[in-house]
């Protein structure tokens, strides 16, 4: 059954995926590639979308590919999956509030958890430039090494990211600007 | 019962105002909880941030669990997440229908082509500013490189690196631990 199997996936999502935001990406990555119900580019696009749009971006990836295998109801099942683990967890720590709070074992645990988080959300990056940015299969056709390189793609991404890093603006501006320009140049 | 709506609302109504998630929602917590509601103080409410931060799911998912349960217990912790995630399955849902409808147009294509530039730099960004703030030390680089390599060219499965990951950490730290005093 779709639904249970939905719930199932996004359990561990939930259970695993540690640090917020994009900490979900790599996992959805990973399922993308494990059950093709969906395509790195598709994967692309639902960031986007979740970033425009209110709610936390994890829950909205999650509803969108919920969405994308099984409807409604399969975004319901798949959102619902990722916040059961966290309602358990938090509500343990509720409980026992000022042990998980100044536990050594924890503080431990992070040291290994942190960098390894920030390591997969870049490896997911590199999969999703790796796509955008260069492409592969004209270059294994024809071997020649300008066809790798999608020029335009990257020389808009790079002055995207100088713009980006100099004004701090809300991503949805950078989102509809690109959107524009993509129409303009057809990349 | 009146309580409990309440509190479905309010986060309903949080979830529906905070884009982004994460540290956008911060200042919306904190006007609608202790300056409007004075329903916790903003130490507790850091706090609770803070753990959500170091708890596996998302943030603003385990903030608000937090949040519901100190109010009204476990069945407030389920109402307030609940509330929370309302509005996202709504507009998304819409959303996918419509996008699912015109993704073959050329026009849309072409658009999402410059979008997906624009995702890999916001996911750049995030990754640049997550580095600064967590990846400090030297064995931190070297466990990042690992697991990045592990990941993106040997495509092991994220869950089994995290676990790895903080075994590893804990091994770490309790060994080296022991040794600095």
């Amino acid at each position: 059954m779709i639904y249970l199997r939905l719930i199932y996936e996004f359990m561990k999502i939930g259970l695993f995926a540690v640090g917020g935001g994009l900490a979900t990406l790599p996992f959805l990555k990973d399922l993308a590639i494990k059950t093709g119900w969906y395509t790195i580019e598709d994967l692309m696009n639902m960031v986007a979308v979740s970033e425009s749009t209110p709610g936390p971006l994890g829950v909205n990836m999650s509803t969108f590919v919920g969405f994308v295998r099984g409807s409604f109801l399969g975004g319901i099942c798949a959102t619902l999956g990722l916040v059961i683990p966290s309602i358990a967890i938090i509500i343990i720590i509720a409980i026992m509030f000022k042990k998980f709070k100044d536990s050594p074992i924890i503080e431990k645990i992070f040291f290994g958890i942190r960098p390894a988080s920030i390591a997969l959300i870049a490896s997911a990056g590199y999969s999703v430039m790796k796509e955008a940015l260069f492409n592969f299969e004209l270059y294994s056709q024809t071997n020649a090494i300008l066809d790798l390189f999608k020029v335009s793609s990257i020389i808009y991404g790079v002055i995207l990211y100088i713009v980006f890093s100099k004004f701090k603006l809300h991503p949805i501006f950078y989102i509809l600007i690109s959107a524009v320009i993509g129409i303009i140049v057809k990349f | 019962m009146k309580e409990l709506f309440e509190l479905y609302f309010l986060f309903l109504k949080m979830g529906s105002v905070c884009f982004g998630g994460g540290y956008a929602m911060l200042p919306i917590l904190e006007r609608e909880l202790v300056t409007k509601r004075n329903w916790c103080t903003k130490e507790e409410l850091l706090d609770y941030y803070a753990i959500g931060q170091c708890t596996p799911g998302v943030i603003a998912v385990n903030t608000s669990t937090f949040i519901g349960h100190k109010l009204k217990g476990v069945v407030g912790g389920i109402v307030a997440t609940l509330g929370f995630i309302t509005p996202s399955i709504i507009i998304i849902s819409i959303l996918a229908t419509i996008i699912q409808s015109i993704t073959h147009l050329p026009v849309v294509e072409y658009a999402f082509s410059g979008i997906r530039i624009c995702v890999c730099v916001l996911i750049l960004n995030a990754t640049i500013n997550l580095w600064k703030s967590a990846v400090k030390d030297r064995i931190g680089i070297i466990l990042f490189l690992i697991i990045f390599i592990l990941s993106s060219f040997l495509n092991v499965s994220p869950v089994i690196l995290i676990v790895l990951a903080g075994f590893f950490g804990y091994l770490y730290k309790t060994i080296t631990g022991g040794k600095e005093k």
